[in-house]
């Protein structure tokens, strides 16, 4: 079975041609995705108009930044990600993150850091709530319709009327439905206590764990196993091929053609024509929550 | 040499100016639009690309607006993302002060002057509170006054984060108590230039004192000047050059091969601007009351606005008319003398092109303004998406160069030099 294949990168570069660089090469060797590390006062340039940066540059590649729920708007976490959807045609993700650290917390100065299960549980209601406000609007909205002068059909938009313990966010979204209707939503996730807070479609998790979760989550998820690149990368990844993951994400360094040209030739990767991030990773198209209810 | 003219492109927004239903209008939100007018933009060698900014969709009568374009993308996104597509065009997206935390958006801010080279510029605004806030964890909270004094210590406090280029901070405000490390080394134009696009006295304040640019409203010759003058009468008074805050209003134009053909466009480009359905809608925004009963066709009501600023009939669109009643007598009275009916006055009255003519009248009408004191370029608002800069960078811009009042290539390479700021 071959495996999907990602890249994790990082780095406080703030010159945009190093980016560019660095993503041609994987987008021609047709790498599934990347994820752009980042954090809420991160180093490096901001992730999500990092990715955006070098959509339009880009074919192929998935582009998943990671966006901290912790002192955000996920309102704005939402038109950001969809907006990403729309300008790399489909190829957005968002791999979400959480922060505990007090000094993140007094760049905003607002309230005091939240313990484990605060954070997650915010993060859990920034997740639904950015996923309502994708399906908020359905796909055929926009009707134009010149007889009666309507340029949308409303009926066909949605409030999302969230009210949860961190916040409340009325709707719809001030952005249309992104191509992929649902960008993939990915977590980190190295123990039970967080893959089982945190519902999203692909988690990145430890060559240790990868047994427990493949076991306790559903198949439709997809796992990948973050592996340091190093010398016998591919002989570690023909390992985990027989772990029932989806795929393995790279971390550490730049993944080189020679080393992608050795998983395909070991039968281990090989590149999707599936032109979404979603497809590619095999998701199920994704259903409008709005629209099924309006049918039902 | 003659001032030189700033010219910026505006991607067309979510009112009625934009025609949706003319069969040549593209997408509001597919990527390839924005590249186009970006592109076209930086083909005529304008300085800067804006983008319009509204937290939550319109609402009329208490339901979701739905004659004009509805939607769009995110600001800062969909800008950096044009950054790989374009390299001298600066990049001005609108913000608001109060749906914001300082930290985060100036991070993004520095990030896209990075990203870009240079090209960030960020428009100010605070709009109105409860509505918008009901998307938000903030909620809707501040008064017209506080909101101008968020707006000032946000602005002054991204300022400060960016003078760090990558140190420490501690700040406290009436409004803010943040402090540690701002992460981002010092972008390319040290401080991303700031726009501010509120009229009253407090929105004028903010500006004198703190923003680089005004997008103004003021574009009828006599109101230009008038408001230039109180503008940079403010600015000395902050102890500024009146030169370091440029005066950019939003207009409009029409171009044709005579003054004729000009406004027979223009005529023809109001009706689709204002269906039947959009010209009962434009006179409930004055008269503030539902008037679905009123046929357009048919004369002015003769019942009075309400004057109710608190809860207005249309939500998330700036208010427009501080007299009401007054506005609405005039209305009457041009009606009455005109015998127009309500789609006919409002077509007269609302959002009228603001430059109408051929290539060579809107050049010289353009420079009058800028060369006599009205303002110091323009914000171009084109009806259509995404070619509706077309003709004029095809036929405006080389007039403009003959002139001597516009660039022939880009000299600065940041958008900060191009506008001749410091
Ligand atoms: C020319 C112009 C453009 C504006 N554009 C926006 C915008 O894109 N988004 C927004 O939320 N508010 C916008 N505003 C609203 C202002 O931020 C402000 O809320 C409004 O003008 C009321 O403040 P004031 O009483 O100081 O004028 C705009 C205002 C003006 C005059």
């Amino acid at each position: 079975m071959t495996l999907r294949l990602a890249v994790e990168l990082d780095g406080g570069s703030f010159a945009a041609p190093d980016w560019i660089a660095r993503i041609r090469a994987l987008d021609e060797a047709e790498l599934d995705f990347v994820t752009f590390a980042d954090t809420f006062g991160g180093a490096g340039p901001e992730a999500v108009l990092l990715a955006a940066r070098l959509a339009p540059l880009t074919r192929h590649v998935g582009l998943v930044p990671v966006a901290t729920t912790t002192h955000t708007e996920p309102f704005h976490l939402s038109t950001a990600l969809a907006t990403l959807d729309f300008v790399s045609r489909g190829r957005a993700g968002w791999q979400v993150r959480v922060s505990a650290d007090p000094g993140e917390a007094a760049l905003v100065g607002r309230r005091e850091p939240l313990g484990f299960g605060g954070l997650f549980a915010e993060a859990r209601e920034a997740v639904e709530v950015v996923r309502r406000l994708w399906d908020s609007w359905q796909d055929d909205a926009i009707i134009k319709d010149v007889a009666t002068g309507r340029y949308i059909d409303r009926d066909r938009l949605h409030y999302v009327e969230f009210d949860g313990t961190y916040f409340s966010v009325k709707g719809p979204s001030i952005v249309p439905r992104p191509p992929q209707g649902q960008p993939v939503v990915a977590a980190l996730a190295h123990g039970p206590q967080v893959w089982n807070s945190l519902d999203v479609d692909v988690y990145f998790t430890t060559p240790d764990a990868a047994a427990d979760i493949v076991r306790d989550l559903p198949a439709e998820k997809k796992i990948f196993i973050d592996v340091a690149v190093s010398d016998n990368t591919v002989d570690v990844i023909e390992k985990l091929e027989k772990t029932g993951i989806s795929g393995v994400r790279l971390t550490g360094a730049d993944v080189d053609g020679d080393l992608v040209a050795e998983l395909r030739r070991r039968g281990l990767f090989t590149p999707s024509d599936a032109t979404t991030l979603r497809e590619r990773l095999g998701l199920p198209q994704a259903v409008n929550r709005y629209e099924e209810a309006a049918h039902a | 040499m003659p001032k030189q003219i700033i010219l910026a492109a505006h991607f067309p927004g979510v009112n009625n100016t934009t025609v949706w239903s003319d069969p040549r209008a593209g997408s509001q939100i597919a990527f390839d639009s924005f590249v186009h007018l970006a592109r076209t933009a930086e083909r005529g060698l304008f300085d800067f690309f804006f983008l319009a900014e509204g937290l939550r969709l319109r609402e009329q009568r208490g339901l979701i607006h739905d004659l004009d374009v509805v939607g769009r993308p995110d600001t800062l996104t969909v800008l950096s993302a044009l950054a790989a597509v374009t390299e001298h065009l600066g990049l001005a997206g609108t913000l608001n002060a109060t749906w914001h935390e300082p930290f985060e958006l100036a991070r993004q801010l520095a990030t896209l002057d990075h990203l870009s080279n240079g090209r960030a510029a960020w428009n100010v605004v605070t709009s109105p509170g409860a509505f918008f806030g009901e998307n938000f964890r903030r909620g809707g909270f501040l008064d017209h006054a506080d909101r101008y004094v968020r707006a000032a210590e946000f602005i002054t406090t991204a300022k400060a984060l960016w003078d760090t280029g990558g140190g420490d901070f501690r700040i406290r405000t009436s409004q803010f108590d943040i402090s540690g490390t701002f992460p981002v080394p010092r972008s390319p134009q040290g401080h991303p230039v700031i726009l501010q696009a509120g009229d009253s006295a407090g929105g004028r304040d903010v500006a004198a004192e703190h923003a680089d640019a005004i997008f103004s409203r003021h574009h009828r010759i006599d109101d230009a000047r008038e408001f230039y003058r109180d503008i940079k009468t403010r600015v000395a008074g902050h102890g500024r050059d009146p030169d370091d805050l440029k005066i950019i209003p939003g207009v409009s134009y029409v171009l044709g091969d005579s003054a004729a053909d000009a406004q027979e466009k223009a005529h023809h480009i109001r009706r689709q601007q204002v269906s039947p359905q959009t010209a009962i809608l434009l006179l409930e925004q004055l008269w503030n009351r539902d008037l679905s009963g009123y046929d357009p066709e048919g004369p002015l009501p003769s019942i009075d606005p309400v004057l109710d600023e608190d809860d207005t009939i249309i939500k998330g669109r700036a208010g427009m008319y501080p007299d009401r009643i007054g506005t609405a007598n005039e209305w009457r009275a041009l009606a009455e003398q005109k015998k127009l009916s309500i789609r006919d006055l409002i077509i007269e009255v609302t959002g009228r092109q603001n430059f109408i003519g051929t290539p060579a009248d809107v050049a010289a009408r353009l420079d009058e303004y800028v060369q006599t004191g009205a303002c110091d370029g323009f914000i171009l608002v084109p009806h259509l998406t995404p070619t509706g800069l077309d003709d004029f960078v095809d036929q405006v811009v080389p007039l403009l160069q003959e002139r001597g009042v516009f660039r022939t290539g880009y000299t600065g390479t940041t958008l900060r030099q191009n506008l001749g700021l410091r």
